[in-house]
């Protein structure tokens, strides 16, 4: 991006410098839009805005430590970000939560997918022109982030999940609340479809904008909501089951034409598929345990601090375990990845046995959706660059990260 | 001499009324849009927020006024003006009761649609003149918007015209009461159904709101305006608003009576001041009109363009035969 490029347009063209300030772009994503009249020709998104080294930040701090890091990527969904780093690095430790954390992880995750969806569905809604659907979305993504003032006191940026469990229990009188609310939640989504799904302006807005093949959509790395739209059947939650999903059932709802109003009505599936996976995880809750032994902490207990707390480490705040190779982590790489509510997240790290990350490279599903907006908008009008970057659900604390 | 200070003493009454109007249209859209969202809408100024509209004109008229360097000042300045003056201009015309009317003239529907045309000049002119690109696009949405669905409002009130023979704002009113159902908005009711349509884009309100797509064009013809001059185009578009629902009820509702049918049937109905009648129309257009923008999301461009000519006109045009046609041959 830059003057060459704005050298090489042609005069009769109209050139759009679309945000880093702008309503509609999801943060400060920016769009270099070239159109002939209001018809795009072509369009290059510029990133970088929101820049904060996440990755690079992360190998200067211990494992337990670098988890806060990833509360900013998808800063709308930290609680997944959280579950799919501690993965990452349980897998690298060869360890496992407790059955009950596993179920409660999947409760949180769930939650997060539908305050998540709710935001997507606020916004995308608002960008076309609806305007209610984003006070009504907002009103129940409220009651969910109140959940999750009540699990762990944070509601964004929550850092509640920890290698190898959770940090707080949740309390039975939530566990009921939250019951309750998904049954108000199923009346709710329906609430949304009945001012969206078969309001004609609405599917003249979405129906054939941003249309993307299954076979396009592989090669361009989308994931998600954004891939099952197209008709391809790819989960995280299914093909790799992680927590406690392959002991709950659930649909895996897909689309068929790939265009933007089969990625809404697939995220609105998905949010009831939501709905039942907390449900069911809530009726199986088991007792016990909700962080392992083997857990390695910021906040363990002193006894156990004693137990793990190399007796040669000069920084006395880092707490680990030592296996017999004197190693605090094993050596090695993992790449590990949840289903976030944009697509796979995943984490690749590299441990040289040392007690922080040699090397953490994140793949963020927006930075990959962002590559796709030059395909999905050709031949469309302004107005649907607008829906398309809706459709996306672009977050840019996790594409620029 | 005495005449004229009538009308000028009658000009500012108007002129009051409905610039009080405007002001407490702004504060029941965002209660009406509020109540509709569930949330409370202004509830800090004043008991539930009554002062909120004095609230804002207060800042707003404090505001620093900013011109860009790079617009067409001149341009730039006018162009408000222009919007509001043509628009405020359709007051005079209007008849609020029977006896209340700045000018009764005899072609009041063309003097309307005449200057609602000149209204769009300024929003061009603004588009035009801030030197924006954003604005650019709103203008020119706003030019072709408003050309297009100009035709179809002409086609659905030349079927008013044509049933009651007359041009003039009052005779189609008592031509409405002679007739069986007391209101056009019945036989006219293809032409009805078109005016609301064209009238919703000719006000630039939701869900044809396309010149100023908040999400598109950040703020389309108006974002490079602030303080009074940004004051103004919302005054115009408020009272654009209200000619529109004044044009609606004259024209389709019966303006200031109620339907004989009626009357008949409740005696007492008929002591209500004409005023009330014309008011409570209004109103309930005007909630339409909010009521519409809290529920429908906005329509793309294109498809705006095509509901205007390939809908709303060929249905002007066949209601205007078929009135014509029994006007004709079975009256």
């Amino acid at each position: 991006m830059g003057k060459l490029e704005i050298e090489k347009l042609s005069d009769s063209n109209f050139i759009l410098q679309m945000g880093p300030h702008h309503p509609a772009t999801h943060g400060v994503l920016r769009l270099f839009c070239e159109f002939e009249g209001e018809r795009v020709i072509k369009i290059t998104p510029d990133i970088g805005y929101l820049h904060r080294g996440i990755e690079k930040l992360s190998e200067t701090k211990t494992y337990p430590v670098a988890m806060t890091l990833t509360d900013r990527l998808d800063y709308i969904s930290s609680m997944i970000n959280n579950i799919g780093y501690c993965l990452a690095v349980e897998r690298l430790l060869n360890i496992e939560p407790p059955p009950r954390a596993k179920f409660i992880r999947t409760v949180v995750s769930e939650l997060t997918r539908l305050s998540s969806h709710l935001l997507w569905l606020a916004t995308h809604a608002l960008d076309i022109g609806a305007m209610t659907v984003f006070l009504y979305a907002f009103r129940e993504r409220e009651q969910i982030l109140q959940f999750f003032e009540k699990i762990c006191g944070a509601r964004l940026t929550v850092s509640y999940p920890r290698i190898g469990g959770v940090r707080f229990d949740i309390n039975s009188f939530v566990l009921d609340e939250i019951y309750k609310f998904m049954d108000t939640m199923l009346n709710r989504i329906d609430e949304y479809e009945t001012l969206l799904t078969e309001n004609r302006i609405w599917i003249a807005r979405t129906k054939n904008i941003g249309v993307i093949s299954a076979a396009e959509a592989v090669s361009l790395g989308l994931t998600g909501p954004a891939l099952r739209a197209s008709g391809v059947y790819y989960d995280v939650r299914k093909h790799m089951p992680y927590d406690a999903y392959n002991e709950v059932e659930f649909e895996v709802p897909l689309g068929e034409n790939g265009d933007t109003y089969d990625r809404y009505l697939c995220r609105i599936r998905e949010m009831r598929q939501s709905v039942f996976i907390v449900k069911q995880c809530i009726e199986k809750m088991p007792k016990g345990e909700i962080i392992t032994d083997k857990a390695i902490d910021i906040d363990i207990s002193p006894e156990r601090k004693r137990l793990f707390v190399a007796e040669d480490s000069l920084w006395s705040g880092f707490i680990a375990f030592l296996d017999e190779k004197r190693e605090l982590i094993p050596k090695g790489e993992i790449y590990s990845a949840v289903e976030a509510p944009k697509g796979e997240l995943g984490f690749y790290i590299v441990s040289d046995g040392g007690g922080k990350p040699y090397r953490m490279r994140i793949r963020a599903p927006s930075f990959i959706h962002i590559s796709a907006i030059p395909k999905l908008c050709e031949g469309h009008f302004l107005a649907d660059v607008i829906a398309i970057i809706g459709t996306l659900d672009i977050v840019m604390g996790e594409a620029d990260r | 001499m005495i005449e004229l200070l009538g009308l000028v003493i009658k000009t500012f009454v108007v002129f009051a009324i409905v610039l009080t109007h405007v002001a407490y249209t702004t504060y029941a859209e965002r209660k009406i849009i509020g109540r509709a969202q569930a949330r409370m809408g202004p509830m800090e100024v004043g008991p539930h927020g009554l002062l909120q509209p004095i609230a804002d004109f207060i800042k707003i008229f404090f505001k620093e006024d900013i011109i860009p360097m790079n617009a067409e000042k001149l341009l730039f300045k006018i162009a408000p003006l222009v919007v509001l003056v043509f628009t405020t201009i359709n007051l005079t015309v209007i008849p609020f009761t029977s006896d209340f009317i700045i000018a009764d003239l005899n072609i009041g529907v063309l003097f309307i649609l005449a200057s609602a045309s000149v209204a769009v000049y300024g929003v061009i002119l603004a588009g035009w003149s801030s030197n924006s690109k954003y604005s650019f696009l709103g203008g020119i949405r706003s030019a072709s918007q408003v050309l297009s669905y100009e035709i179809a409002l002409g086609l659905s009130l030349a079927g008013v015209v044509l049933m009651a023979g007359s041009l003039n704002l009052r005779e189609i009113v008592y031509a409405q009461h002679k007739t069986a159902f007391g209101i056009y908005a019945i036989p006219q009711i293809i032409g009805f159904v078109v005016f609301i349509i064209a009238a919703f884009a000719e006000t630039n309100r939701a869900p044809f709101d396309l010149p100023e797509a908040e999400t598109e064009l950040v703020a389309g013809y108006l974002t490079e305006y602030s303080a009074f001059r940004y004051a103004l185009f919302f005054l115009a578009e408020y009272i654009a608003m209200y000619v529109m629902a004044s044009i609606c009820t004259l024209c389709f509702l019966g303006g200031w009576t109620i339907p004989k049918f009626i009357t008949d049937f409740l005696p007492f109905l008929e002591k209500v001041p004409g005023i009330v009648w014309f008011a409570i129309k209004v109103y309930a257009f005007i909630f339409l009109y909010i009521w519409i923008r809290a529920t429908f999301p906005r329509y793309r461009f294109d498809q705006l363009l095509s509901i205007g000519w390939k809908v709303l006109i060929p249905a002007g045009i066949i209601n205007i035969f078929i009135t014509a046609f029994i006007k004709r041959f079975a009256l």
